[in-house]
């Protein structure tokens, strides 16, 4: 488990996160970035960038 | 091998070549390129001794600057940088199409709205205009109508960035509700699937349902060009079908782009094919190759 910096909810983690994951939050639909893993630490997502992509 | 991984962002598609390069122990240097400082002549520590590096980079911009660095320091990467500059680039990924002799849409590019809107005219409605650099299918303008013309170049005009003024018009293909995405390792096919929709942009990530197809010899020539045109690599190469036969099969192709850092997850899905798997293969015997070219 981990806090939403956003609302403070508590977020489950799945097994086997990487550090430059996104989770959302279930609570209030924020996107998350994982920044450690151990322990499991989250940090607001950037924002979409216009030459995001592939 | 030791493998340094470009990136910003972990998608799922980097999840699933992460545990395939772990299930065959290669060691895995994951460069967060946000917290890197590259310097002319001194490599980011974290990538001195990899023996390859993918470029997974989310941002076009970093991906760019990332690939020629990693070449400067004389690091083998991939893709390389000529092949990212032209992929990046609808203009030059056009150019590099149509100097292969690759079917691709036709196009004009214009530095004016005046010069734009008689573009528009000459191709006639529809037809559409693209960002210069933009993926996803964002910022694409399906135009019906001069009025509608007249605005979007307006906006693009005054409210855009630099890149935006350089405008990007195409003739509309009036493909059958779906385009190919084939995901190939230097001009050679993994998988291929069909992205269908009843919007007129059929991206996976604007939602288009998915199914696998099979990669005909006519796909794969058209493929393998394309791949040689933009300088090879893992690639993701788009055909739209530019009509039917009297037997209901596709009559001819066009290729309106070539990606060059190709996301696989959705092809992973509705293929039989093991992608990461495929893609880890090539990536092994790509570095073998840098290994011996540079002993």
């Amino acid at each position: 488990m981990a806090e939403c910096v956003e609302c403070g909810a508590e977020v489950a983690l799945h097994d086997g996160i990487e550090i430059g994951e996104i989770i959302d939050c279930s609570t209030c639909g924020a996107e998350l970035e994982v920044v450690d893993t151990e322990p499991p630490v989250l940090e607001t997502a950037p924002e979409l960038e216009e030459d995001w992509g592939e | 091998m030791k493998v340094g991984i470009l990136y910003s962002r972990i998608r799922r598609d980097e999840k699933l070549l992460l545990n395939e390069l772990r299930e065959r122990d290669h060691e895995i240097v994951k460069v967060d390129v946000r917290k890197q400082r590259f310097n002319l002549s001194d490599p980011p520590e974290v990538m001195t001794d990899v023996d390859i590096l993918v470029d997974r980079c989310l941002a076009t911009s970093r991906s760019l600057y990332a690939t020629q660095f990693a070449e400067a320091y004389d690091i083998p990467v991939v893709n390389d940088h000529a092949t990212a500059e032209v992929c990046a680039n609808k203009v030059k990924n056009s150019l590099a199409l149509e100097g292969a002799g690759v079917p691709t849409p036709n196009t004009d590019v214009a530095f004016t709205k005046d010069a734009a809107l008689e573009s528009i005219e000459d191709f006639g409605y529809p037809c559409v205009l693209k960002p210069v650099i933009g993926s996803w299918g964002r910022l694409m303008a399906k135009i019906d109508s001069r009025s509608a013309a007249e605005a979007i170049l307006e906006h693009k005009e005054t409210l855009g960035h630099y890149e935006h003024k350089v405008f990007y018009i195409q003739e509309f293909v009036d493909k059958p509700g779906r385009d190919i995405r084939v995901l190939a390792v230097d001009g050679e096919p993994i998988g291929a699937m069909v992205r269908s929709s009843d919007h007129w942009l059929t991206n996976a990530a604007k939602g288009a349902t998915t199914e696998s197809i099979e990669v005909t010899d006519e796909m794969a020539e058209l493929v393998e060009t394309a791949s040689d045109a933009v300088g090879d690599g893992l690639l993701g190469v788009d055909l739209m079908e530019t009509g039917v036969d009297e037997n209901g099969d596709p009559s001819g192709y066009t290729v309106h782009e070539v990606n060059h850092t190709v996301e696989f997850k959705a092809l992973n899905e509705v293929v039989d094919v093991d992608v990461p798997a495929r893609v880890v293969d090539w990536l092994e015997t790509t570095a073998r190759n840098e290994t011996e070219v540079t002993a």
